[in-house]
């Protein structure tokens, strides 16, 4: 019971910690972490087909324990919502960040990264999203977007970030 | 490139009468659990001329500073010398020498013509009054100055230890600035010393873990540029980069050279899964040595390239395992308590090093080949990914500080895990790759 209230306590940090954030310039690439800065987060938080919406009603990021890239039941229904609106929105597509703290050597978290991202990614496609709109990228613990170096972090830190990178139309 | 003219100096003649040591000729054991560094002096090297005084005295200053470095030197004062070297030439008062408890005495000259610099220098045993060896010189451009006292400190460490040297080595790595959720990073190389820092890439792009080749002139690496990490080779003489062309997979990472400079070894990811390669440079081709769904990764030749070391948490949690270099079945070799990575084979054949994880603590150790012999050498809140000098001695790797003002420096420890000390890099350093012994 401990641990299933620990993973909900988690999940629900996730979903608070994109909500949080209404700052647009640190939105997309920055808040991803993506060091290219290609993130999209254009549009009005209320417009429910702006990437603000995608971002940060729907929940762009899911978050894993320590070491694991399975998806608990929270980061399934992120990703449900994620699958929900990219389907309403076909005309774009997505990278997939995959992250980890940094409780690890660089090339295990860089592997691990990939796993998450991964995992992220083969739900949307289980749930009907066309895999060729979905790219996954993984950083390792290059780029935390928590600083600190305790568990409070390192939670933020071990994510999968689905950043809208475009639009299928241009 | 510069260009060094070595050469005995022949018809050098010992100036005073052999005396037999009690317990033959200096050496100082280095297997043998060394506890008091050897005290040695070294009297400014002896200038021909104003021209020279300048560079005698930093070419001084960088030979004790080496031998000093190593731990296993410890440098007398020349505020307690009874005895001047004012001539290369003179007679040696040993007793003056004994008097202050030096046991190696290191003598030099220096000659500057134009921009041409020669450096000459003799080790002695004072007990006996015999030198170590032959007189030597080296000779190469002014400004190569601090690599002709590499060189020097090399010859003095080698006579009295038996095994090779170190200081005229190079170490690429990583220089971070800027704080940890936004750390700029560029390539660089420098002196084993930390001196003669050079930038090879911008701070565009994430770049990682850099690895020399053999002979050190080229480097692999690990860049972001394209968006994704992949593999690239830089030619370090001309600061060239190229991609190196990964088969069917977006991220490719952790490359290193075998041993004939040929071939690397590194990780590809396709389909989130994380196995190892192996790529002949020459053609562009790929094979795949593993095949699992773990995460295979950090992968090292041994010296005669028939094996590799690895990582792989093919058993639940990361450990070391080996396997022939062309694949094949593996064999874990770490038992102990915790999570094991970055296994680097040494220079000499006999010792992995590897970055461990256990109890909320990194270190950094060395173990057999078969496993055995584990030994912690370094304890840290994050010490990661050794690498070894070329006589497999002394083992540089990245530390890293904790909260939000965390930084990376560059660390060396012997690995007895005495003399642990910071490399001075300008900026933080991480990601260490210590090349060979120059020419």
């Amino acid at each position: 019971m401990n641990v299933l209230g620990k993973v909900v306590a988690l999940g629900v940090l996730g979903i608070l910690a994109a909500c949080t954030n209404n700052d647009p310039s640190t939105l997309g690439g920055g808040l991803g972490g993506g060091a290219n800065g290609g993130g999209l987060a254009a549009g009005s938080p209320s417009d429910p087909r702006s990437p603000a919406y995608f971002q940060q009603t729907v929940g762009d990021r899911v978050l894993f324990s320590i070491d694991q890239s399975t998806l608990t039941p929270q980061a399934q229904t992120v990703l449900q919502g994620q699958a929900d609106w990219l389907l309403a929105n076909p005309d774009f597509v997505a990278t997939i960040e995959g992250h980890a703290d940094e409780q690890g050597t660089r090339e295990y978290n860089l592997a691990l990264g990939a796993r998450r991202a991964n995992a992220a990614r083969e739900y949307l496609i289980s749930r009907g999203v066309a895999g060729n709109r979905l790219t996954t990228v993984s950083f390792g613990k290059e780029r935390p977007i928590e600083i600190c170096s305790t568990e409070d972090c390192y939670s933020k830190n071990r994510r999968a970030v689905t950043v809208l990178t475009g639009s299928t139309l241009g | 490139m510069m260009r060094f003219l070595t050469s005995l100096l022949l018809g050098l003649t010992l100036l005073t009468a052999p005396v037999y040591a009690q317990n033959g000729p200096l050496r100082l054991e280095l297997d043998q659990g060394i506890i008091e560094p050897l005290p040695f002096a070294v009297p400014s090297f002896v200038p021909d001329g104003p021209a020279a005084a300048q560079y005698a005295q930093d070419i001084t200053r960088v030979v004790a500073a080496d031998l000093t470095g190593t731990g296993l030197f410890r440098e007398i004062s020349s505020d307690a010398f009874i005895s001047r070297v004012s001539s290369f030439e003179a007679p040696l008062q040993f007793a003056d020498w004994k008097a202050i408890n030096a046991e190696a005495l290191v003598t030099g000259a220096v000659n500057v013509s134009g921009n041409r610099l020669t450096v000459r220098f003799r080790v002695w045993d004072v007990f006996s009054g015999q030198e170590l060896g032959n007189g030597l010189q080296f000779a190469g451009t002014t400004d190569g100055w601090r690599r002709m006292a590499h060189k020097v400190a090399d010859q003095v460490y080698s006579r009295v230890t038996g095994e090779g040297g170190y200081f005229d080595s190079r170490v690429a790595f990583v220089s971070e600035s800027g704080p940890k959720d936004q750390r700029l990073k560029r390539l660089a190389i420098m002196d084993y010393d930390g001196a003669n820092v050079q930038y090879l890439t911008d701070s565009a792009a994430i770049v990682l873990a850099p690895r020399f080749s053999p002979t050190g002139d080229r480097l692999l690496y690990t860049s972001y540029e394209t968006g994704q990490p992949r593999i690239y080779v830089l030619d370090v003489d001309r600061v060239r980069r190229t991609e190196l062309n990964t088969p069917g997979g977006t991220m490719s990472f952790s490359p290193r050279f075998s041993p004939d400079g040929r071939s690397i070894v590194y990780s590809l990811i396709q389909g989130g899964n994380t196995d190892l390669w192996k790529m002949d440079l020459a053609s562009g081709q790929s094979v795949r040595l593993t095949n699992t769904p773990a995460i295979e990764t950090a992968p090292s030749y041994s010296p005669d390239g028939s094996q590799i070391v690895f990582e792989s948490d093919r058993s639940g949690t990361p450990q070391l395992y080996i396997m022939p270099a062309n694949g094949g079945e593996a064999t874990r070799i770490s038992f102990g308590q915790g999570r094991y990575g970055t296994p680097v084979w040494s220079p000499r054949g006999d010792l992995v090093a590897f970055t461990k994880q256990n109890k909320g603590r990194f270190h950094i150790g060395v173990m057999r080949t078969d496993g055995s012999e584990e030994r912690l050498l370094t304890s840290s809140f994050l010490d990661e990914g050794p690498t070894w000098s070329p006589n497999g001695r002394v083992i540089m790797f990245t530390r890293e500080t904790q909260g939000a003002s965390g930084r990376a420096t560059l660390y060396s420890v012997d690995i007895s895990g005495r003399n642990l000390r910071p490399v001075r890099t300008p900026d933080g350093g991480s990601d260490p790759s210590w090349g060979p012994l120059q020419n």
